[in-house]
């Protein structure tokens, strides 16, 4: 394996590592309130396809952005309102949402489109260009003429959509404000004693909203980049599985921000080894490519099973609170 | 004291929540365009009017008390699989295996061997994540979930490299031997009509016996004491000596043993062969209906039932109203289990203030 196929390897691990690191980032905001939402998924889909359709339609991709969002902030105010206000099962909520968006995006988009649930493919500005930064070379050809340095600015820091760079921010953003503002500290609390919250005369309601609402605005990024980013369009079911697989890098990263980056950067990188070597020989046996396409999916289940150290969740998470009368 | 009367509790508040599912999926159909009173006349005709209709809607009602069953089974013990798709693959392929490599002398011999089968691959497959949620605390949700994909993923690689016949392009088994075909229904019951194409086969009766033994095991034996026990205070259970990981470990088995047994209805019983993807969903489906059944094996019967009805009237909503597509029956099984499990609260707390208020004075 040459340098440049390293470094093929690395960029395409931050591009499938960008979903997946706004969805964590969108279920830390959750859980760290004391809400577990498996329901990234479906936020994650609805996103996708409306921010695809809007794009197309308008052909402008901030529109779409804007209305992806927005369907993914009305399917986690559909979670806060069952699970908040009327206190029901977080997980069976969850479930409900993601069924829902996968069942509405291909109804709708073939009512809309009738391209057998798919939105047409996005071109020019109904989708998110890659960005070439200053001084770095964007073809191929041009690339593999440079240096070692300016291969690694060229085809691994630049020339990512505006996305990517945004999602990269968000990393120390949400640090920032869970560690070092008064509403983080006050979220986590929510999260582990939401009594001693209430006690002290804030609205475990609202906070607990709140941080619903931060994950659907990171969810709905999440799914416009996977439509409108990562891929040139919307096709039924594309987020295959992303939402759990963030939420078990959630688990491996112990809900702090920073170790979601790395957890999101494995198993991007995962994704990319997979994509790229279809069948790989180890010791004269080939392995499977269904078996390379399932391994994000067994990481997934190692992890979960604790082989990294144990993991220990926000106290209150899952747990309704009831205000004592 | 009880607010409400139990008759309100399992009959009243979940017909309210389908109706307001129902409700609410009218509203999409409106929302795009068609005519919600005419689609759901044409769906009601499409399951119910005709024996060709019924033969269909019994059919998919089987896959779902089966799966119902299963995550009804789970639910009593508190613990959500959601892995009924994965552990029914697995169903499919250990029904594959006994029907294929076994000679069996009569169908009767081949629907209880298969049947076997297709509940200990089933119940492997739910072993590994109940093994973990047990001993290790890894989020059952979550594994069961990753093991639907692993479990697709198998199949995908066992029917197009191990199991394909040679020279044919589809990744599905060869045709299972003529006496491991299972009578369907114009064989015992051609009387009322059903012609000989129908789905419906004599799974249908193993169904309706797995009912009653999820009925037996759950409220008339030992075992079954321990899974509600656990299911409602855990600490409570362990101080009454009931160990955790076994029942963890026992009520997942079952559940994924119910769920591999729908195997037979579909692989054994009407597609004669293991083919991709054979589940189509009905593990979810599952979710759907043990919600709805308050986790009873005659609610789990009756929502099947209804869910059935769905997939038929459904694929001939999609037939007369091209507009609307097959995905509507996911929205259906989306808001119903919203309604019924997510914002249960929401219709009962208003319905016990109502009971409140109605109720007489008190004696004093």
């Amino acid at each position: 394996m040459d340098f440049m196929t390293i470094l093929q390897l690395l960029d395409s691990t931050i591009r499938l590592a960008t979903p997946l690191l706004l969805a964590c980032i969108a279920g830390l905001f959750s859980e760290r309130a004391g809400i577990f939402d498996i329901g990234l998924e479906g936020k994650m889909l609805a996103a996708a396809f409306f921010s695809a359709a809007i794009a197309f339609s308008t052909g402008n991709v901030w529109i779409g952005l804007l209305a992806g969002t927005a369907a993914s902030v009305v399917l986690s105010l559909l979670h806060g309102l069952a699970s908040i206000t009327f206190r029901g099962n977080q997980l069976i909520s969850g479930v409900a949402i993601n069924f829902l968006a996968a069942g509405l995006t291909v109804v709708i988009a073939q009512t809309w489109f009738s391209q057998g649930g798919r939105t047409p493919p996005l071109t020019g500005a109904a989708r998110f260009n890659e960005i070439v930064l200053p001084g770095a070379a964007a073809r191929i050809r041009d690339i593999a003429q440079q240096g070692p340095l300016g291969q690694i600015y060229s085809e691994l820091i630049s020339g990512h959509s505006i996305l990517v760079y945004i999602s990269l921010l968000i990393v120390p953003l949400s640090w920032w404000v869970l560690y070092r503002t008064r509403f983080g500290l006050r979220l986590r609390a929510v999260g582990e004693n939401p009594g001693a919250v209430d006690t002290a005369g804030i609205s475990v309601v609202a906070l607990r909203y709140a941080a619903v609402m931060i994950c659907g605005v990171l969810c709905g990024l999440a799914g416009a980049y996977l439509a409108t980013g990562l891929s040139a369009g919307f096709v039924k079911d594309m987020s295959a599985g992303r939402g759990f697989i963030a939420l078990a890098a959630l688990i491996f990263a112990k809900w702090r921000p920073w170790y979601a980056l790395y957890a999101c950067l494995l198993f991007g990188l995962l994704d990319a080894v997979g994509n790229r070597f279809q069948n790989i020989e180890i010791f004269a046996v080939t392995v499977p490519v269904q078996f390379m396409q399932a391994l994000p999916y067994i990481l997934t289940v190692v992890i979960l099973a604790g082989f990294v150290g144990r993991a220990i969740p926000p106290r209150a998470g899952g747990e309704p609170y009831v205000k004592e009368r | 004291m009880d607010k409400m009367p139990r008759w309100a509790d399992v009959i009243l508040i979940p017909l309210f929540s389908v109706v307001l599912a129902l409700i609410a999926s009218g509203a999409v159909v409106a929302f795009i365009g068609e005519n919600p009173l005419e689609a759901m006349a044409i769906m009601v005709r499409g399951a119910f009017g005709n024996a060709y209709g019924w033969g269909y809607t019994l059919f998919y009602a089987t896959n779902f008390i089966f799966t119902g069953l299963a995550v009804a089974v789970a639910f009593h013990a508190r613990l959500f699989n959601i892995g009924g798709e994965g552990q029914a693959a697995l169903g499919g392929l250990g029904v594959a295996l006994a029907a294929l490599y076994i000679p069996w002398p009569h169908w009767t011999l081949a629907l209880i061997g298969c049947t076997l089968a297709a509940a200990i691959l089933g119940a492997a497959w739910a072993a590994i994540p109940a093994y973990l949620q047990a001993r290790r605390g890894s989020h059952i949700v979550i594994t069961t979930i990753m093991f639907n994909f692993i479990a697709a993923a198998l199949l995908v690689y066992l029917l197009v490299n191990v199991f394909r016949v040679e020279g044919s392009m589809a990744p599905e088994t060869a045709r299972f031997p003529a006496a491991t075909h299972l009578p369907n229904a114009s064989q015992f019951a051609g009387f009322l009509g059903f012609g000989r194409s129908t789905p419906l086969n004599v799974s249908f009766f193993v169904a309706i016996a797995a009912c009653v033994a999820v009925w037996l095991l759950i409220w008339r034996t030992r075992l079954g004491y321990e899974i509600r026990a656990f299911g409602h205070s855990e600490t409570a259970a362990v101080y009454a000596g009931i160990s955790p990981i076994r029942i963890t470990m026992v009520a997942m088995l079952i559940s994924g043993g119910l769920s591999g047994m729908m195997a037979i209805n579909g692989t054994q019983g009407e597609a004669e062969r293991l083919v991709i993807d054979a589940v189509q969903g009905a593990g979810f489906v599952g979710i759907a209906v043990a919600l709805m059944g308050r986790s009873h094996p005659i609610g789990v019967f009756l929502a099947a039932l209804l869910f059935g009805a769905l997939y038929q009237g459904g694929a001939e909503l999609e037939f007369e109203m091209p507009a609307i597509s097959r995905e509507m029956i996911v929205v259906i099984q989306a808001l119903v289990i919203l309604f019924t499990g997510a914002l249960d609260n929401m219709v009962r707390m208003p319905m016990e203030r109502l009971f409140l208020a109605l109720r007489p004075k008190a004696r004093s």
